[in-house]
């Protein structure tokens, strides 16, 4: 079971290169595949998790959610994807066309592309780079923009304020979730998440840098527009931000990307803090998807807990609390490592 | 074999299809009726009344001063990702060197601070 | 040896179709009329550029021209003209009426090509040897920052503090109107 995956793909190649193709060429295709099983995975995933997520905040809030549409509601997003499927294009007139068409396929791009990096499971990973938590976080950056070109593009008042409310506050919360890696990068040495896991091998990251989980963790829910920090698509107050013209597949796409970015981020963090795919009994690749749940369904909680914060106290919680915090977790790291050090512990 | 970079690119490549194909399939299936360009349906979303002025207006200030204060920290970061990966080979004096950088920045965030440039109005 | 060869086409291809996109968003970034288009299209010129640094197999460097350019740089740029936006929005980059000024945006233009084509000319470009073997290239980055350009390193960071006070300084002068 343990490394079933990574035998079928050798399989495979093994499979095209007796057909006599070249090894580059088999790598491409092997890279397909790859690449169609995880859109195929995260694709389905997401309706199993909106399902989730809706069933679950409807037990937080004593509600009974969606229950009609199968066994315990379980068809209800697949109901929703297919009403979305079937949903008429709208484009209003005056949005500027092109920029207001592109910007959920550039979305969704972004966020397909941070799976390139994520090890799912003891040598599964598209690309062990060796900067692959660098490349996280930069390509994550991208996203800024394909929100302000929704919300220009758009020509809508509540979609621009939305999104540049979004940008402000994804610029805001990138920089503490770029320093609370550091601490990691400092232990470790290495920016390969393949390295990074295994250095977990001991002890997970999560008790060597609390803090710097609890940056990461609040940090990742601002980039990720989640509640409480939702501000920027706050449904009361800006109709839904920069999303608020987009009909149909367009605006699936939007919804889409958010809830891959989620899993992205969940996984990054089970990567990084809580040991990747290592685990006692079980595969790997089972581990992972595990603990990934688990992390995604403390942001559920959290989501659906705590009540929305204003703006300026959002911008403020960061650069006056989180950047000092996690600037002086990475001045604690550095001590502590020297302090081991002359201790004699590592 | 592909390099890294090389896996990359043909993984982006891959992705870019992703939209495409999800929009041929929603064309496949959605209603495609024909309205006027001037439709009620095409008017921009304002609650229900009809939007006056322009959207593409001047903003204030603030947004601009976050951005740069961000710029600041986030080239620094681009500083500590190398010196966090070597830290510990390089010895002492590049985690005092560091924390002079550090402590440099720290000046600047003050000083925007210090005069309201953090405040959100 | 016609696999290296064939590889070798590639790679040119390759490169051909990122210099084509990269070249034709930076015309792009001056022709088009409306303001936020070319800044758009500035984007499409950094990750083009980013692209390149990848193809080279400068993974560091790619990565750190899409978090800083791509990611900071624009969002400034896009805020610097939220804030200085009262124009029609396809009016924002009209041609330059005055002669002067074309004249003087020639003559800038005509001196910078100079200098890059002298450039190219009188560089010695020695070949890379073997496949270019993986190497910790973040690692010699930070023993150069910290180590040999340890001056330099630490003036960036007055460079940036200079930058924001002149800013936040500017910034002020700008709300008071």
């Amino acid at each position: 079971m343990e490394s079933l995956f990574i035998n079928l793909s050798q399989a495979f190649t093994a499979w095209l290169m007796s057909l006599g193709l070249s090894a580059g060429w088999a790598d491409a295709l092997l890279l397909a595949v790859q690449w169609t099983c995880i859109v195929a995975i995260v694709t389905l995933n997401i309706t199993i998790l909106i399902w989730l997520e809706r069933r679950v905040s409807s037990f937080f809030q004593e509600r009974l959610g969606p229950n009609r549409v199968g066994p315990l509601g379980c068809f209800q997003t697949v109901a929703d994807a297919l009403k979305l499927l079937t949903k008429e294009d709208i484009v209003p007139s005056a949005a500027d066309k092109l920029i207001f068409k592109t910007a959920p396929a550039l979305f969704i791009i972004v966020a397909v592309m941070l799976y390139a990096v994520i090890p799912m499971g003891d040598g599964m990973q598209v690309v062990d780079l060796n900067v692959g938590l660098f490349y996280f976080i930069s390509i994550g950056s991208l996203s800024t923009i394909c929100l302000f070109m929704a919300g220009w593009g758009s020509n809508n008042k509540w979609s621009l304020m939305g999104a540049l409310r979004a940008v402000a506050q994804m610029i805001t919360y990138e920089i503490p979730l770029a320093f609370s890696l550091l601490g990691i990068v400092m232990i470790t040495g290495s920016l390969r998440l393949s390295e990074i896991v295994e250095a977990q091998s001991g002890v997970w990251f999560i008790i060597l840098q609390p803090v710097a989980f609890l940056v990461y963790f609040i940090a990742a829910t601002a980039e990720l527009n989640r509640g409480p920090f939702d501000m920027p698509e706050a449904e009361q107050e800006l109709t839904g931000g920069a999303y608020t013209e987009y009909t149909g597949m367009r605006w699936a796409l939007f919804f889409l990307a958010e809830y891959t970015n989620l899993v992205a981020v969940s996984a990054l963090m089970s990567t990084v803090f809580l040991g990747g795919w290592q685990g006692p009994w079980l595969p790997s690749w089972i581990w992972i998807i595990i603990k990934t749940y688990l992390v995604m369904m403390v942001f559920f909680w959290v989501k659906w807990t705590f009540p929305r914060i204003r703006m300026d106290q959002l911008m403020s919680f960061s650069w006056k609390f989180l950047i000092p915090v996690s600037l002086g977790n990475i001045l604690f790291t550095g001590a502590g490592i020297y302090f081991c050090k002359w201790m004699g512990w590592c | 074999m592909l390099t890294d970079y090389a896996t990359i690119g043909v993984f982006f490549l891959l992705t870019v299809s992703f939209p495409i194909a999800a929009m041929a399939l929603s064309w496949i299936f959605r209603p495609k009726p024909k309205a006027a360009p001037d439709d009620e349906k095409y008017t921009t979303y304002e609650c229900g009344v009809d939007t006056r002025g322009k959207t593409w207006i001047r903003f204030r200030v603030n947004y601009f001063l976050f951005a740069l204060v961000f710029l600041a920290f986030d080239v620094e970061t681009v500083f500590l990702y190398p010196w966090a990966v070597k830290f510990q080979k390089l010895g002492f004096f590049a985690f005092a060197e560091m924390i002079v950088f550090i402590a440099i920045l720290v000046v600047a965030l003050w000083y925007a601070w210090k005069e309201g440039a953090l405040e959100w109005h | 040896m016609s696999t290296a060869a064939a590889n070798l086409q590639l790679q040119d291809a390759v490169f051909v179709m990122i210099a084509i996109v990269t070249t034709g968003a930076a015309l792009g970034v001056v022709f088009l009329r409306n303001i936020v288009h070319n800044a758009l299209c500035l984007v499409l010129t950094f990750l083009g550029v980013a692209a390149v640094y990848f193809q080279l197999n400068a993974g560091f460097i790619g990565l750190v021209q899409i978090l800083v350019y791509a990611g900071a740089i624009s969002v400034l740029i896009i805020f610097a003209i939220m804030l200085v936006m009262d124009k029609e929005i396809n009016q924002t980059n009209l041609p330059i009426p005055s002669l002067g000024r074309r004249i003087a945006g020639v003559y800038i233009t005509a001196l910078l090509v100079i200098t890059l084509v002298l450039a190219i000319y009188f560089t010695a470009w020695p070949l890379a040897t073997g496949a270019g073997a993986p190497f910790d290239a973040v690692g010699m980055l930070a023993e150069l920052m910290l180590g040999d350009y340890v001056i330099a390193f630490e003036a960036a960071a007055v460079l940036l503090l200079v930058a924001v006070v002149g800013a936040v300084i500017l910034a002020k002068g700008v709300e008071k109107q």
